[in-house]
């Protein structure tokens, strides 16, 4: 299983790769881990002509603290995601993610920007940066902008990214005070896709109420979502049993739920159901007072 | 297109068609067979090597990725005559019956044991999760896993 021809180029700057898109137009597909785009290559769903090689590019690999923010590179595969001290230390759900990704081999050459930009339904990385309110910078000849997380993912394999854009790289703020995080997630047992996942970060006030509750929801819908309900139903409130199972009743709310021999609609709603329920409560059980 | 690649430390240099798939550049080009190829889909593990120490399925790698790069094959474990600890692990303690996914195990094991020389059973389930064994049921490669994590430990002390 091989896919059709095309012509390999090899970028070594982003000011490169952006100049190579613009020459190529919609010909041209950007090639980072490949871990995306090659299967749907040899499956021919995409048939690119021109692809345009970013992994070597040093600009867009490595994660660095910036002003405050983790800035994490475009093309930093997921073993230095998840294996990275910063990351670790400060922005731990986005480490818990990156190791849930695939298996071994899969983290050793998928990249973050690659997993956003392709925006599988059932990928991991979406529910993560959702939940973290992440924002993507995104570059092209003509300059650059920032997509917030939320306004990021548009529709099935669909995103925010325009033609001729090239996904740089993506901006976290540290996990705050009081603040516990988890990513469950039912996988695909051969791929370890998610058939439902779910991204939870809690920060708690003072008092022990709920400041601030996130959740990503990836598997479950065309695209990668946070369950405004669920969020706003325990706002302020105290985490006990009750509220949190109130508020995670909400999870599957107002989505068209993705149906396939993996999962039914039905099953993979429930599932978003009690994973939302879990996470959250390991969330709340992770944080340190 | 030309590719320069280093594998098992031998330096080579090829004339590939770009959309060439590094298992088939190993196999047809190189001639080292012993990488398998699998689902071609990125989930069984048999086409597993090492670029520059690190497991990844070359069937869903470019060739012409891996310009510059060490490549690690199943060959390329046997040093001076001698089996591989991870190789006699599944030597020793079975981890194989029709052996079509084992040239990926061991590239895999070589990998984990890289990053962890004393992985727990629960470890060792979680790292092979990537690699499809119809076989053996899984429980002679965490076995064999073991054998060779205790035998590379134990050569480290004696150095």
């Amino acid at each position: 299983m091989f896919p059709a021809s095309f012509q390999y180029h090899r970028a070594a700057s982003v000011k490169d790769a952006l100049g190579m898109l613009q020459q190529f137009g919609d010909d041209a597909k950007l090639l980072s881990g490949g871990h995306s785009l090659l299967p749907m290559m040899k499956l021919r769903l995409a048939q690119p002509t021109h692809l345009v090689d970013i992994a070597g590019v040093a600009e867009l690999s490595g994660v660095r603290e910036e002003g405050g923010k983790i800035v994490i590179g475009g093309a930093t595969i997921h073993d230095n995601v998840a294996s990275n001290q910063i990351v670790r230390n400060k922005l731990g759900l986005l480490a818990e993610v990156a190791s849930a990704i695939g298996d071994i081999q899969v983290r050793n050459r998928g990249t973050i920007g690659g997993s956003l930009a392709h925006s599988d339904p059932a990928a991991d990385y979406p529910a993560g940066v959702l939940a973290l309110e992440g924002e993507i910078k995104l570059e092209s000849s003509s300059g650059s902008r920032v997509v917030k997380a939320q306004d990021f993912f548009v529709d099935l394999l669909t995103t925010a990214i325009k033609p001729g854009e090239i996904l740089t790289g993506v901006s976290f703020t540290p996990h705050p005070a009081r603040t516990g995080f988890a990513y469950l997630k039912h996988r695909q047992p051969a791929s370890g896709f998610a058939i439902v996942g779910i991204a939870a970060m809690v920060t708690l006030d003072a008092k022990g109420n709920c400041e601030r509750v996130r959740v990503g929801v990836t598997g479950l819908g065309a695209k990668a979502f946070r369950p405004a309900a669920v969020e706003s139903a325990l706002a302020g409130k105290k985490p006990d049993t009750g509220a949190i199972g109130t508020a995670a009743a909400h999870a599957a709310d107002g989505i068209d739920p993705l149906s396939d021999i993996h999962a039914s609609a039905d099953f993979r709603s429930e599932l978003a159901r009690v994973y939302t329920r879990r996470a959250i409560q390991q969330a709340i059980a992770r944080i340190k007072t | 297109m030309r590719v320069t690649v280093t594998i098992n430390g031998q330096r080579r240099s090829d004339e590939i068609e770009d959309r060439l798939l590094l298992v088939h550049y190993l196999r047809e080009v190189a001639q080292l067979t012993g990488t398998h190829v699998g689902c071609e889909t990125s989930l069984c593990g048999a086409c597993t090597v090492l670029i520059n120490g690190k497991a990844v399925k070359s069937c869903t790698v470019l060739a012409a990725q891996a310009e510059g790069v060490e490549i690690t094959t199943v060959e390329g474990l046997v040093k001076d005559g001698h089996l591989h600890p991870v190789q006699e692990g599944f030597w020793e303690e079975h981890g194989l019956q029709c052996g079509f996914c084992t040239p990926g195990m061991l590239m895999l094991t070589t990998d984990l044991l890289s990053r962890n020389p004393d992985p727990s059973e629960a470890e060792i389930r979680h790292a092979l999760d990537g690699n499809l064994c119809r076989c053996t049921g899984y429980q002679h490669i965490i076995n064999a896993v073991q054998y060779a994590a205790r035998k590379m430990r134990e050569t480290r002390k004696s150095a």
